[in-house]
């Protein structure tokens, strides 16, 4: 903040107003008269927490990460005897996982039904409407209610009489087994990205090659096959196995087993989250102007070449503000699968207050979380959406 | 879309089918696949509705449902309330017609009184249906004479309201601001805050932190397009930091946090805690809708304003402030839809006995406990919520078109 000139020293002049109506000096005090509002309003919060704790005999500081946490924490390894630390850490590792794996899915799904919703086929688009309008209109808690009581636990049958899809998943009121990996997630990981990496590149050389040429770049044509064949070496070399689910009575093994509390989170949020997408999904691809899509008509185009080359990266452009938001949403409702009781950082942070913690420590370490996850996924989505901005003058 | 030159063949089903579903051998096998899911979701949504739901637990529990615990000698206030709400709701409805006729921009002046009604069944269907269902499930005379002068009283409102001269209008300005506090107040006297729940307690939560959060939202939105930087800073760090915070964790935390924020022993009630946290809350949203609408207004309407010698304030409060709240009024029932369908938080957050809660405990304690019947009751009060979002968003959808928001 800049001090302006102090007129009181220098000479009045006829130019100059009186001081109570010197613009320089009314904005100068009205900032002084806020933040010292604001500074009252906050140091008379710290200094109730701290009253208050000191007359209650709980610690303000964050010693307490290291007492141990005294309860337990199911499809873990976490032992009731590590530190708080430590279950704030598995918490975050599962909030992280419903997260995740819900942005893909929430995002692949809205797009699939925001699409559905202008499909020239009628049913498509009746059944994608009416999945909107009821998905969007119900609280979230309601969903997540209904597809843990309603479905993960009553619906779904017994272990003994689980259903099979085609044989590959496995669904019953013990949770929902799905296919995975043998022998470690590292090889798949580095085999994908270098497999992305190859179909990336090729896919840049095709179509520069066309672009200098003028032939069809055939871009899937060379990185698809490109794509499998690096993915096929790295599961011979790595020796990686298929991990199926398989029944044999009472007992599955095999596959990943998702439990009926992260089935039901990570479903009713994917449901919902999708809804809301679709719809930005939908706006996004009807704003863009209508000769877009004639144009591309009249050039020809075939129906998908339309939407994949000319509409799409466009509606993208309007779409990406608002889909992060989603994303932020859906990172925070994240926090309701406390409500069924997936073990997530809210859950912890409430078991272990009420195992002792102090209060108001907890929260604000489970604010101050919330708000650097918040940072990273708005970061990611700027990034993503100054690659798509059109650059103007 | 392909245009063709030949004159539109006849409508048959054959056409349409061929159209709409048989475009070609892809969209043909679309249309099976997708029947068969839709016919599976169909077929089982039926059953459960009709054949396998046991909704005698919704019939034993509604009254429960729709206003609490809330005493049986005080119920007649939550009638008289929703008729002075209804009543004052037709009145503004009356006004806002009869300047919509002399303006010249009523769609529905001219219409006969049957199609204005047909009109007014299209829009409200869904809450027309959902009060019907309600009432089909009681016995008693009391919902029948709730509904029965709610609907009474709006409609001697808007009747009233439409022939009510001018001068009176800004009196009803006032009361519509005053009734909600007013009716507060009164239902209050008879029964602590406290002691509501159900529906008549979600709505409340959704309403009062409405009204709360508004003026809270625009001062946060003007402050942070300040020039000043220290309001400026102010204001962004309130928006960024509660619309960065979990609703669910705020709650939470006003729950078992919030004692130690404020003197020993004055800590208040849960519902004023509820109110606060939705206030703050969606505050910090409502602060980032109002800045849209300030930023979509072109400069020239503020600096026209200053040319005219208006003083920044009144440039802000009689220039930029109407025509940005105007614009961004759809965006603004979002918001409220969204704070509606999240007052359900308060219930497992901080033990309000809010619809989400009655739900959980009505299948889990009584007569009814260990039965299994959370599907009937959760789908129940989701089907209370749909109706309210619905026909909000409806209402919002049609106001967008009128206004004509982006498109002028």
């Amino acid at each position: 903040m800049t001090e302006p000139t102090a007129p009181a020293d220098a000479a009045p002049s006829a130019s100059r107003p009186p001081l109570w109506r010197d613009v320089r000096i009314l904005r100068v005090a009205f900032q002084v008269a806020v933040v010292a509002v604001i500074a009252l309003v906050l140091g008379t919060l710290v200094g109730n927490v701290r009253a208050n704790s000191e007359r209650l005999g709980i610690p303000t500081g964050f010693e307490y990460l290291d007492n141990p946490a005294q309860f337990p924490i199911p499809d873990s390894d976490f032992r009731q005897a590590q530190p708080v630390r430590d279950a704030i850490g598995e918490g975050l590792g599962n909030t992280l996982r419903v997260v995740l794996l819900g942005i893909v899915v929430s995002t692949v799904l809205g797009v699939l039904v925001g699409i559905g919703r202008l499909s020239g086929n009628w049913l498509v688009r009746t059944a994608a409407r009416i999945y909107v309008e009821i998905l969007r209109n119900v609280p979230l808690l309601l969903l997540i209610y209904f597809s843990y009581f309603a479905l993960a636990l009553t619906t779904f049958p017994r272990v003994a009489d689980a259903w099979e899809p085609l044989g590959l998943a496995l669904f019953s009121n013990r949770g929902v087994v799905v296919p995975w990996v043998d022998g470690g997630i590292a090889p798949l990981v580095i085999g994908g990205v270098v497999a992305i990496g190859a179909a990336v590149g090729i896919s840049r050389w095709r179509t520069a090659v066309a672009d200098r040429t003028g032939a069809p770049a055939h871009t899937a044509r060379y990185a698809l096959p490109a794509m499998v064949l690096v993915l096929s070496v790295a599961w011979l070399v790595s020796g990686l196995g298929a991990s199926i689910p398989e029944r044999d009575g009472n007992r599955v093994t095999g596959g990943i087993r998702m439990s009926p509390e992260y089935f039901a989170i990570f479903f009713a949020l994917v449901i919902y989250t999708a809804s809301h997408i679709a719809e930005i999904v939908r706006g996004s691809i009807q704003a863009v102007d209508r000769g877009q899509g004639e144009a591309a008509s009249a050039l020809a185009l075939s129906g998908s070449q339309r939407l994949r080359y000319v509409v799409l990266p466009q509606a993208f452009r309007i779409a990406v503000p608002p889909i992060g938001n989603q994303y932020l949403n859906l990172s925070k409702n994240s926090t309701l699968g406390a409500v069924v009781g997936y073990f997530e950082l809210a859950r912890v942070t409430a078991i272990s207050v009420g195992n002792g913690a102090p209060a108001v420590p907890s929260y604000l370490l489970l604010l101050a979380i919330f708000l650097v996850l918040s940072l990273v996924l708005s970061f990611g989505v700027n990034v993503v959406n100054r690659r798509l901005a059109l650059v103007e003058r | 879309m392909t245009t063709t030159l030949r004159a539109a063949p006849a409508a048959t089903i054959r056409t349409w089918l061929r159209r709409n579903l048989f475009r070609n051998r892809v969209d043909g096998v679309v249309t099976v696949v997708s029947a068969a899911v839709i016919g599976t979701v169909l077929f089982r949504a039926a059953r459960f509705v009709l054949v396998t739901g046991r909704w005698e637990v919704i019939e034993a529990n509604l009254r429960l449902l729709m206003v609490g615990r809330f005493p049986t000698v005080h119920l007649p206030r939550v009638a008289v309330s929703l008729a002075v709400a209804s009543l004052v709701g037709g009145f503004v409805a009356g006004i806002v017609h009869q300047r919509q006729v002399a303006a010249g921009t009523s769609v529905v002046a001219h219409l006969s009184v049957v199609a204005r009604l047909a009109d007014l069944v299209e829009r409200f269907w869904p809450a027309l249906l959902g009060a019907a269902l309600l009432l089909s499930l009681t016995s008693t005379a009391g919902p029948w004479i709730t509904v029965g002068g709610a609907l009474a009283a709006g409609l001697v409102g808007r009747l009233v309201g439409a022939r009510l001269p001018a001068l009176t209008h800004p009196v009803v300005v006032v009361a519509a601001v005053v009734t909600p506090f007013a009716l507060v107040a009164y239902l209050a006297d008879a029964v602590g805050w406290d002691s509501w729940g159900g529906l008549m307690l979600n709505v409340y939560l959704a309403i009062a932190s409405m009204i709360l959060c508004f003026p809270l939202g625009v001062l946060a939105a003007l402050g942070r397009r300040s020039t000043l930087p220290a309001v400026r800073w102010i204001s962004t760090g309130y928006i960024e930091l509660f619309r960065g915070a979990p609703l669910f964790v705020l709650l939470l935390m006003a729950n078992v946090a919030l004692g130690f924020f404020v003197p020993a022993g004055s800590a208040p009630g849960r519902v004023a805690r509820a109110i606060v946290v939705f206030t703050l809350f969606t505050g910090a949203y409502m602060a980032e809708i109002v800045r849209g609408g300030l930023q979509s207004l072109p400069r020239g309407q503020a600096e026209a304003g200053r040319a005219l010698g208006l003083s920044p304030t009144r440039v802000t409060f009689h220039i930029v402030l109407p025509q940005a709240l105007r614009n961004v009024i759809p965006a603004q029932v979002g918001q409220l839809i969204s704070l509606f369908k999240d007052t359900t938080l308060a219930g497992f957050a901080m033990g309000l006995f809010e619809l989400g809660n009655i739900s959980e405990s009505i299948t889990s304690q009584g007569p009814f406990r260990g039965q299994q019947l959370l599907p009937e009751v959760v789908a129940f009060v989701a089907l209370l919520f749909w109706i309210g979002s619905y026909t909000m968003a409806r209402e919002s959808q049609r106001l967008e078109r009128k206004l004509g928001v982006g498109r002028r």
